[in-house]
């Protein structure tokens, strides 16, 4: 126990000491100070026929990401559908089938990076790398953009434009995600993990059997997965693989890596709109949510399972799934992080955590990937909330809202409100046709509650673009690649393109001197308000599926039920 | 419309070269410069032979060796292709068992390997699968559960093998960071080393 505090808080430290200074810094990427990289990015942008880039309006912003993120996908798609023509190939493996390969476009397209399949047994070399690799990086970007450009309407003086997309593309790629990639990727090589163009060698084992170990250029890929909070693994089974994680240091710093831009993308936000307590009130609002959920799992695990008493030692806890080098502690804290911000790679199985462990990682997602969330995304996300707040503690005084100055209108709180129909749509609706076509009954693992856990979880990891899985799930199958590529898409852009029509909506407002009579939007009170609302939202919506799923399981466990 | 159609295509070119092309490239090419060691998968070996990689598990069935934990992973059928049959620690195909907490078949098999090991309270990674099938560690309650064991079949003193064990202990670096653990195949190694 005590260990474990002070792991949590060599965690806690180095993260917020890196977070901080790279927040501040990323500022300066999104203002357009920093320019030591200027020759390769006007070299880009001239090549791309914006070599004098004009400030774009919200629409425009818009139609600039999603031509890009459609041009990824096509490209995507082409490539694993004809990997078995194209080059670095030294496995031999086949084209993916078309529903595969659009549910793995979409899904690196969109930051997702869930798999339905596993890397080492499916994709070549070039599908890693030229495919999903590239992905990994400008989805990343994607996302941060649209923070940037939100950032900068919601600070705007009735300018009425955001920024232009396909410079914070460039300018987030170079300068942000590739530095950061290449130092964290030879890092790890040097931790251990393999980088080489080679599929696999075998070796014979101690006892005679042969041996055929997988690897390849595992360290570049896993970098950026992590930074990204892409989370898609290069083995089936991501961090939990020996080659993606082989020790303490490579987990402590993969583990900082998930939540490193997320967490400094608070103090960016705060510096962008010129008040740095803006952004302190959106930490501390992910903060408390991140360390309640991290507490409820790492509880959860370490109290192990009532099932197995008398059969397994209690005092290491649930190590189903788990590996040794990590044991509780670390495979907790990855699945509250991973969960929380979006990224979706793990470093252990989620299908074997206890019910109760499980069903928090869940709800970090279904809260709508606010807890930090994916790069630039997950501080868009809460903004929505944000704005959702300010209505709720307008109509409380009877004022009309305003947040930075800016008076919130119908305008805004139906296109916030909107937004709250995304989850219930991807995971209820879409969850629910599954059960009624018997989609979801010959997929599932598990009998029992545990089977329901399994196809929520699905849905859930899908719409919030999380990526991680209760992977007992069979997923490949032509409806589940099609209904959770159509999740995928809802959960990514049924929230960028009303958060960015928010964003151009205040940027043509005139901002107000800040009065006596003005609601603060720091401070404890507006965070505390802040959590109730996310938190009503997320109970509302999910209390009775997850009362059906692990709350179900949990009690049946209690009353030594298994299935 | 068409004004978006160059910077997307441009740029998805441009940066499928630079992040997807030469980014792993060139971190490949430091790293078999610098740590060609790691890079190509830290592989052991023995009399000039591979006989398996440091950092994956192996599978150990032997009465005089330590054996690792359970694991889940699979192969293709040899007479059926379609299928797949057992295949412990398989490191051309991960997996862990994905058995949820309820499952009854996950109750039955950990009471199936407690009772293989003589019953009672088991250490708890001995009996579960682990996460990526390919734990190459044990904790070291575990290893010590297997002395009596491994000593019998090999003819050796107990307390001669429970010290290559605490030598075998890889203790939380800077004493805090991760758990405690025993490399099986450094300690199987080791006890080969032994006998000789």
């Amino acid at each position: 126990m005590t260990l474990d505090l002070i792991q949590f808080l060599i965690f806690a430290t180095l993260l917020l000491a890196l977070a901080w200074p790279l927040g501040h810094y990323m500022a300066r990427v999104f203002t357009g100070e920093a320019q030591f990289l200027a020759p390769v990015e006007n070299a880009l942008l001239r090549l791309a026929g914006e070599g004098r880039p004009q400030p774009q309006r919200w629409q425009a912003y818009a139609l600039s990401l999603l031509a890009f993120n459609a041009a990824g996908f096509a490209l995507l798609f082409l490539m694993l559908r004809f990997q078995n023509v194209l080059p670095l190939n030294p496995q031999g493996f086949d084209a993916l089938s078309a529903h595969l390969a659009f549910n793995a476009a979409i899904s690196f397209v969109t930051n997702t990076n869930w798999q339905s399949y596993g890397g080492e047994t499916t994709l070549s070399n070039l599908s890693q790398m030229l495919g999903l690799t590239t992905q990994n990086f400008v989805s990343a970007a994607s996302g941060a953009a649209v923070a940037a450009a939100v950032a900068r309407g919601f600070a705007a003086k009735q300018t009425r434009v955001l920024g232009n997309f396909w410079v914070d593309l460039t300018r987030t790629t170079l300068y942000i995600l590739l530095p950061a990639s290449l130092v964290l990727a030879l890092v790890l090589v040097a931790l251990g993990l393999p980088q080489t163009l080679a599929g696999s060698f075998d070796a014979t084992t101690l006892e005679g059997a042969q041996q055929s170990i997988a690897l390849g250029p595992v360290a570049s890929q896993v970098a950026i997965k992590q930074l990204g909070t892409n989370g898609g693994g290069f083995f089936n089974v991501n961090s939990a693989h020996p080659f993606e994680n082989p020790n303490a240091l490579s987990n402590l710093l993969t583990t900082i890596s998930i939540l490193l831009i997320p967490v400094a993308f608070c103090f960016t936000y705060g510096r962008l709109v010129g008040d740095r307590r803006q952004g302190g009130a959106l930490f501390a609002a992910m903060a408390v949510l991140f360390l309640v959920g991290f507490g409820a799992i790492y509880g959860a695990e370490r109290l192990g399972n009532p099932l197995h008493a008398g059969l397994i030692d209690p005092t290491a806890g649930n190590m189903e799934g788990k590996e040794v080098r990590f044991g509780i502690f670390a495979s907790t804290l990855w699945a509250a992080a991973t969960t929380a911000a979006s990224n979706g790679s793990v470093n252990a199985m989620l299908d074997s955590f206890t019910p109760l462990g499980g069903l928090v990682a869940m709800l970090n997602i279904q809260l709508g990937e606010v807890v930090f969330g994916g790069v630039g995304v997950g501080l868009t996300g809460m903004l929505l909330f944000v704005i959702l707040t300010v209505f709720l503690a307008g109509l409380m005084v009877g004022r009309t809202p305003e947040y930075l100055g800016k008076k919130i209108e119908a305008k805004e709180i139906k296109l916030a409100a909107l937004t709250l129909l995304v989850m219930p749509l991807g995971i209820l609706v879409l969850a629910s046709l599954a059960i009624a076509t018997g989609n979801a009954q010959s997929s599932v693992q598990d009998a029992g509650p545990h089977g329901l856990s399994e196809l929520l979880y699905a849905y859930t990891s899908a719409t919030g673009n999380n990526g991680s899985a209760f992977a007992g799930f069979t997923a490949n199958t032509p409806w589940h690649n099609a209904c959770l590529g159509i999740a995928m898409l809802l959960g990514r852009f049924g929230y960028i393109i009303p958060i960015l029509a928010i964003a151009g909506s205040l940027s043509a407002k005139r901002p107000a001197a800040e009065t006596a009579g003005t609601f603060p939007t720091h401070g404890p009170l507006f965070v505390t308000l802040l959590l109730a609302t996310i938190l009503i939202v997320g109970a509302l919506t999910f209390l009775p599926v997850l009362a059906l799923g692990p709350i179900a399981e949990h009690v049946s466990i209690l009353a030594g039920q298994s299935f | 419309m068409t004004s978006y159609f160059r910077p997307a295509l441009v740029l998805l070119g441009a940066f499928s070269l630079l992040t997807g092309a030469a980014y792993p490239l060139a971190v490949t090419g430091v790293a078999q410069a610098v740590l060609p060691f790691q890079a190509n998968g830290s592989p052991v070996l023995k009399d000039g032979a591979v006989i398996g990689a440091a950092l994956i598990g192996q599978s150990f069935a032997a009465e005089t060796y330590f054996h690792g934990r359970p694991s889940a992973t699979a192969a293709a059928d040899p007479q059926d292709p379609a299928k797949t049959v057992e295949s412990p620690y398989n490191a051309a195909n991960s997996t862990g068992s994905n058995l949820g907490p309820s499952s009854a078949a996950l109750k039955q098999a950990i009471t199936e390997r407690v009772a293989a090991l003589g019953g009672g309270a088991q250490p708890a990674d001995l009996v579960t699968a682990s996460g990526s099938g390919l734990d190459p560690h044990i904790s070291p309650q575990a290893a010590l559960v297997q002395i009596g064991r491994v000593a019998a079949a090999r003819g050796l003193a107990e307390e001669r093998v429970r010290q290559l064990v605490q030598a075998q202990v890889e203790p939380p670096l800077l004493g805090v960071l991760g758990e405690p653990r025993v490399n099986v195949l450094a300690l199987n190694l080791a006890l080969d080393r032994l006998a000789r």
